[in-house]
């Protein structure tokens, strides 16, 4: 069983979101990053459990340049096997998924797992893209994932309901909450992840299908204005003629 | 010409109407395609939108992404379509990327906006706390539209239905059951949710925030701890690992306003928060505010609620 893990490194949730170079790029001063939440809480650690009760292996990948071994190690430490990173920036999603492609293909993955979006560009585009360039079944947005003889049943969450699906392996799967719980690495983990195999690959040319032009902060809130508990009416009165909603 | 991929998982509904009416405004003409079972008197209904002709494969499985990313590769070859929309919903963020690089066509996420003069496309990034302006540098366009960004609009259109019947390849998801969701109206295409949390104490006690979004015609929703202790179901958990969702309203009770739950609900019009604790940060995020106990707030407001209901209906 050999299971790939996309990662990607997004800002931790309380990072305060500000632009630079005539908000043309993120701001990274004072941002501390993290393995995105849904490759590491839900796709990583559904990967190791796989691999816990099945054997195999779990290797993470991702797109991105050294500064980012940091990240690589924190997934590490919570039990992956090896990491391979793709030595360029992560331009946008289809350069990204191309990247990973090109890798993979030659791999043989039995399971490619990844979180069904990453925390600052929420595009949830990469899997999708990823499993196309590998002619491999897609099934996005899991909140249950299973393996018995090479099927995978999977559940999702789809308008109005809740659907299981039977997929024969190899395929790729994007991950939500649910699949799997977060863990905390342990001193072990994190001190065997300083020595764990770390495979640098050069990127391929690939154009990039799309570009960002600029960023924008959404417009500032008003004050909020405060209702007395009393007043229900006026609020009703007010969500009808000053904010028009009913 | 513009593509509109509709599914029908859900029946036609307003996200179907939205991507039609935004496809529209593009100033083309506009070709829809579905699969599913949904019969041909509703399809026609996409006229009123603005649509011209609706294709529809019935073979097609909806689970299985493959066949419906392969179904509209075809369709796009054959009709001369320079422009793909979808709307950013299950299946959009299932079969648009995989479009996406099945015909090397550059994708925008979850638009919140038309193009503009110089073709780029807004969207919500880092989980709503900011706004990205997208160029795509491929001359065919992917663009999956988020749910509630745009209002829809009737363009009357003659509009005919065509069924497909082009071969298929073999289905490699194989949808084994499902359970259907009762009578709720879908979270991410409501435009009024009534939401709760921990502040109300016991799963008992939701028959309040049921009876105001009764009322005025809401969907309920939920914070995280609430999912994970079981008090609601998931598919009610709105933020950071739950749904975002943008409706016109989200009255919160009992909710703190934590930033993870912020950032599934910081794309709503308008917010009301009703908050024993008048430093919970959710008043921040917030347009109109309450300091007061939920228990006789949500009972009050679903009465004056009902007053204003009578009166203007």
């Amino acid at each position: 069983m050999k299971i790939l893990v996309c990662i990607s490194k997004s800002p931790d949730t309380t990072s305060k979101i500000s632009f630079t170079d005539q908000n043309t790029k993120f701001d990274e001063n004072g941002v501390q990053y993290i393995v995105n939440p849904y490759d590491e809480w839900y796709a990583l650690v559904r990967a190791l459990e796989l691999k816990e009760s099945l054997g195999g292996s779990v290797t993470i990948i991702t797109v991105g340049l050294s500064v980012d071994d940091p990240v690589i190690r924190k997934a590490l430490a919570i039990g992956a096997d090896s990491a391979v990173r793709i030595d360029a920036e992560p331009k946008e999603a289809f350069y990204t998924a191309k990247q990973i492609s090109e890798y993979a293909k030659e791999q043989s993955y039995d399971l490619v797992l990844l979180g069904k979006e990453t925390i600052n560009y929420n595009g949830s585009q990469v899997g999708g893209m990823l499993a196309q360039l590998l002619d491999m079944p897609f099934v996005s947005i899991a909140s249950k994932l299973d393996l018995n003889d090479a099927i995978l049943t999977v559940e999702n969450e789809v308008p109005g309901g809740v659907e299981i699906s039977e997929v024969s392996l190899p395929c790729v799967v994007s991950c939500a909450k649910g699949v799997a719980e977060q863990r905390i690495p342990n001193m072990r983990g994190i001190m065997a992840a300083r020595t764990k195999p770390l495979t640098v690959v050069q990127p391929v040319d690939c154009e990039e299908l799309t570009s960002i032009v600029s960023f924008e902060l959404p417009d500032q809130k008003s004050a909020c204005k405060m209702i007395s508990p009393e007043n229900t009416d006026e609020l009703v009165q007010l969500l009808h003629s000053e904010a028009k909603v009913i | 010409m513009i593509l509109v991929y509709i599914n029908t998982l859900n029946g036609l509904g307003k996200s179907s109407y939205e991507a039609v009416t935004y496809a529209k405004k593009m100033n083309s003409s506009v070709l829809v395609l579905t699969n599913g079972s949904e019969d041909e008197s509703s399809l026609n209904s996409l006229g009123d939108y603005g649509a011209e002709k609706v294709l529809v494969h019935r073979g097609v499985n909806s689970s299985d992404s493959k066949q419906i990313c392969d179904l509209i590769s075809t369709v796009v070859s054959e009709n001369n379509i320079d422009t793909i929309v979808f709307s950013h919903d299950y299946l959009g963020k299932t079969v648009a990327p995989m479009l996406s690089a099945k015909l090397s066509a550059g994708m925008v996420p979850g638009a919140i906006s038309l193009p503009d003069e110089n073709g780029n496309i807004n969207v919500n990034v880092f989980s709503g706390k900011a706004i990205a302006k997208i160029s795509i540098n491929s001359n065919k366009k992917i663009i999956s539209l988020l749910p509630n960004s745009i209002p829809i609009e009737k363009n009357q259109t003659a509009c005919s239905v065509e069924e497909l019947s082009s071969s298929i390849s073999e289905a490699k998801i194989k949808l084994v059951s499902k359970k259907e969701l009762e009578g709720d109206i879908p979270l991410p295409e409501a435009e009024l949710v009534v939401s709760a949390g921990r502040g109300l104490k016991g799963p008992e006690n939701w028959g309040m925030v049921e009876d105001l979004a009764n009322t005025i015609g809401a969907a309920t929703a939920c914070s995280r701890p609430v999912s994970d202790i079981g008090w609601r179901p998931h598919h009610e958990h709105v933020g950071q690992t739950g749904l975002a969702i943008r409706p016109n309203l989200y009255i919160a009770a009992g909710i703190s306003g934590a930033i993870q739950h912020l950032a599934g609900v910081n794309g709503s019009k308008v917010i009301v928060v009703i908050n024993t604790d008048p430093e919970a940060p959710f008043f921040k995020a917030a347009d109109y505010g309450i300091v007061g106990d939920a228990f006789e707030v949500l009972p009050k407001l679903n009465e004056s609620m009902k007053r204003f209901m009578a009166e203007n209906n």
